[in-house]
């Protein structure tokens, strides 16, 4: 049996938001900053997605499907390109249609609901299934937490929601001894296999393959498959995780990213030990050799490999926390405008614009980074937050009234969100206000439920580590 | 009179109260002479003549450099440590030193000197030039004055020497000192020094208030009959209030100012905490930049009010104004502020407001609730009451109207007529 290689790639932008000021609060309730986030999506559609995306289609068609890889591309960032730049959705399905690319499953927002709320991250992972399936025709089967995050907990859930594989990081301090070249299992889902990344070998093309400093520069096909072949000696299955941007915005065109990426296929295949596979491929291949137990969660971000890069310091808990003590008003109003904007501000990216950790990963965090210092990021999202809070509890008091008056159903919700189903279902139509009264803590109460114990204890987890 | 800021181009309040000062003056028949480093020719000339420091070359004493060398060389600063010597080589260094200052006054002071007016980081060498220049400034017009008024430690220097110089008596007015720039321990010695050394020189002392006055006496040992308290006021002519669309139905609270120790920001963040735990529907606005902006953010973060608790950055112009206009009650909780003037800003805007016992303000202020800035409960207690109880805040809010709009600069200003002529002999 021939050892496996896996080449997944993460897509993703977030909605970045505008100067939002004290005295925008209550008036204004637009919040992103769309020339910031057309320009920035613009420029990496035509240095990355366009360029990569021709050449892995090519490098498919040339080896005839022998090569293959794997996306998850958010749900935020395909509402950009469906706004911006429609070709590259189009670049993307024609990906699609070779049958050699895996489209994985995420939450639609890029968001920590896994860390926050159950039934929030099941909305959201359902949301982001209909949309992939909706624009690549495929149904995915293989999870991929926002940025890797995994625990033993989230594995459950993941499992729970029908997912038989997921990807995450091969953290030092969960492995051990361990090689990360495996397939494992989780611990309280025992068939749910993990795929772990190789760090050092994702990091060489991913961080290190421009730096002229770095002692292996300049890197080439051979001499990174004489890499893959030394770390897999023994070993099953060498994962290889990445950014997308890497190819042409991280690494930009000049640095040879994309002749790299062009000779690598065939570099591996000529030599014969590896083959391409694509995660729901590897777990069909490889079985597991061991549990792996996670209980804190990882990720795949800064050295800690930890989830501190988005829940680290106090701004960071408190914005998370003032966004997540929502989910039970929202699930009392069905109206799109405020679940679109509660999903983008959910986005993992806002957090980690507030982190604090600038000296170990600064510089990563700086690149990303559209404010110039995290406290400038926590007020201008919590002067947001504070509108939508508004807007919120200003839909809550309109829905009460609605259901005081004689009800007009109003379409359902296409992404049918169980918690706000369950109010309408338990007021009759000719529902007065105490049927109405009835139904409202019912319904806040299944939420409350909803939300177990695990989404707090990783709250106060990461408090901990924050101190 | 010597400044270091005029309206419009303002960093603090020294300027604004200069502004309402010379007008109040010249209504009381006192001509004044504005001497500041830096004028930009837009200011308000109609009740004060401006001279810009910028543009006066010291040239017309080039004669007589030795003389007034001997007479205000003493301004230099940063000079330079001089480790162990005997009394001869002492004596030719200072003689060295002595014939190098008047190469470099030939060099340096024989020209125009652009003074930036600012507070930047050569301020004490833009002071020492500034003492220099207004020096000869007040000589050039010898005759035409009679008392010679310096504001705050950044122009005492031009004050003594023009004193030196001229022979004129010198006024003093303390706005603020050391002690209400940072806590005891950590203040200035440099600028303490030059504080202490205006005030010994000068022939009467102004305090803001009694406040101030106390703090000249006891902490810079000046002697009490030397120093006389005249309360600021303020001027609001060409005021319009602003009629401002609010976002927010809830109540907001301000707090607006310098976000530094001695503004007693963190008092106001813990009275906040507790005010929302009785009463949900309030927002506190923090508004102002300052060394303790970031340590505020992460201490609201940490209470857990920041959806209730904004921060807005420095607010110019007016920004203010509308923030007023937004404020249904304001907090000034300083440690140690030698007057205040934004709770009288405020009150005019009829905001009712909450104000420390330690400052200035609160001597001549009846209608402000005053609390002890480290009381947070009682703090917490007054903003409560003034947003829930609407007789208080309707009492305070038309009183405290009426109260700062009698707070007139020409009632001030006769008092500092006064101080002149008692020691005009």
């Amino acid at each position: 049996m021939k050892k496996s290689l896996c080449l997944y790639f993460q897509v993703h932008q977030p909605n970045r938001l505008r100067l939002y000021r004290f005295f925008d609060i209550g008036k204004d309730s637009h919040y992103y900053d769309d020339f910031a986030n057309r320009t920035i999506l613009r420029r990496v559609a035509q240095k990355c997605y366009l360029p990569m995306n021709e050449l892995l289609l090519e490098l498919i068609k040339k080896y005839d499907g022998k090569f293959k890889v794997a996306f998850s591309i958010s749900g935020s960032v395909l509402e950009q390109f469906e706004r911006y730049a429609p070709e590259v959705t189009d670049s993307f399905r024609r990906l699609a249609k070779t049958g050699n690319v895996e489209f994985l499953s995420e939450t639609y927002y890029h968001s920590l609901a896994s860390l926050a709320s159950p039934a929030e991250f099941k909305h959201q992972v359902l949301k982001h299934k209909a949309a992939i399936e909706h624009y690549f025709g495929v149904v995915p089967t293989t999870f991929r937490n926002t940025e890797l995050i995994y625990s033993d907990a989230i594995g459950e859930m993941v499992y729970d929601l029908g997912f038989r594989t997921m990807l995450t990081e091969g953290a030092k301090h969960v492995l051990g001894w361990k090689s990360p070249n495996y397939v494992y299992s989780g611990a309280l889902a025992p068939k749910l296999n993990l795929l772990l990344k190789n760090s050092s070998l994702s990091d060489d093309i991913a961080f290190r393959f421009s730096d002229r400093n770095w002692s292996d520069w300049p890197l080439t096909g051979d001499k990174y498959l004489g890499w893959v072949k030394k770390a897999a000696e023994n070993d099953e299955i060498v994962n290889l995780f990445m950014d997308y941007e890497t190819f042409g915005e991280h690494q930009s065109a000049q640095s040879g990213i994309f002749d790299f990426m062009r000779y690598l296929p065939e570099v591996v295949l000529k030599d014969g030990e590896f083959e391409f596979v694509t995660p729901s491929e590897a777990t069909r291949k490889h079985k597991p050799v061991a549990v792996l137990d996670v209980p804190d969660a990882i990720s795949w971000a800064d050295e800690e490999r930890d989830v501190t890069a988005w829940l680290g310091n106090e701004l960071q808990n408190e914005a998370f926390n003032k966004l997540y003590s929502l989910s039970e008003k929202l699930a009392l109003v069905n109206n799109e405008d405020l679940w679109a904007d509660y999903g983008h501000l959910q986005e993992s990216d806002h957090f980690y614009y507030m982190c604090t950790k600038f000296f170990s990963d600064g510089a990563v965090h700086k690149y990303f980074n559209p404010y110039d210092t995290p406290y400038e990021a926590f007020i201008n999202y919590m002067n947001v937050l504070s509108d939508f809070i508004l807007r919120v509890d200003d839909a809550n008091s309109v829905s009460d009234a609605n259901f005081a008056a004689p009800k007009k159903e109003t379409a359902a919700r296409k992404t049918g969100r169980p918690a706000a189903k369950t109010v309408k279902k338990s007021a009759p139509k000719s529902a007065g206000k105490v049927a109405e009264k009835a139904a409202k803590p019912a319904a806040a109460k299944t939420v409350k439920k909803a939300v177990p114990k695990t989404s707090s204890k990783a709250a106060v987890k990461t408090t901990k580590k924050a101190k | 009179m010597f400044g270091w800021e005029f309206p419009p181009h303002i960093a603090g309040g020294l300027g604004t109260a200069c502004y309402g000062m010379t007008k109040g003056l010249a209504a009381n028949g006192v001509e004044v002479l504005f001497v500041m480093p830096s004028a930009s020719g837009d200011e308000d000339q109609s009740a004060v003549r401006i001279i810009n420091a910028s543009d006066v070359p010291v040239d017309t004493v080039s004669t007589t450099v030795d003389e007034f060398l001997g007479k205000v060389q003493f301004v230099h600063i940063g000079s330079n440590m001089v480790p162990y010597v005997d009394p001869q080589d002492f004596t030719t260094m200072v003689e060295e030193e002595r014939r190098r200052q008047v190469k470099d006054f030939r060099i340096q002071y024989g020209q125009k000197y652009k003074f930036s007016g600012k507070y930047g980081s050569n301020l004490m060498e833009e002071v020492a030039r500034y003492a220099m220049v207004g020096a000869t400034i007040a000589l050039q017009h010898r005759d035409e004055i009679d008392v010679i008024h310096a504001h705050d430690w950044l122009t005492y220097l031009a004050g003594i020497g023009a004193k030196q110089l001229t022979g004129k008596p010198l006024v003093v007015h303390v706005h603020a000192t050391s002690f209400d720039r940072a806590s005891d321990d950590r203040i200035d010695t440099r600028v303490y020094d030059l504080e202490k050394k205006g005030m010994e020189a000068a022939d009467r002392v102004i305090a803001v208030s009694d406040l101030t006055r106390n703090i000249v006496i006891n902490k810079y040992g000046i002697s009490p009959d030397k120093v006389v308290t005249v309360h600021n006021a303020v001027d609001f002519s060409g005021r319009e209030n602003l009629n401002v669309e609010r976002g927010v139905r809830d109540k907001v609270v301000t707090f607006l100012g310098r976000v530094t120790y001695q503004k007693g920001p963190e008092y106001f963040i813990e009275a906040a905490a507790k005010v929302l735990k009785r009463c949900p529907h309030v927002r506190f606005v923090m508004a102002g930049n300052g060394d303790m902006l970031n340590r505020c953010i992460r201490h609201v973060a940490r209470l857990g009010i920041s959806d209730r608790f904004h921060f807005t950055g420095f607010l110019r112009g007016q920004e203010v104004q509308k923030m007023f206009a937004l404020s249904d009650v304001y907090v000034m909780p300083s440690i140690s502020e030698p007057f205040g003037i934004s709770p009288l800003e405020a009150m005019q805007t009829y905001v009712p407001s909450v104000i420390s016992k330690q400052s200035g303000c609160a001597e001549v202020l009846k209608y402000a609730l005053k609390v002890d800035f480290w009381d947070v409960d009682a703090m917490s207690d007054a903003i409560y009451g003034l947003l829930n109880y609407p007789a208080i805040a309707a009492l305070a809010s038309r009183c405290g109207h009426d109260e700062v709009n009698a707070l007139k600069w020409t009632n001030a200003a006769s008092k500092i007529r006064k101080v002149y002529e008692s020691v005009i002999k």
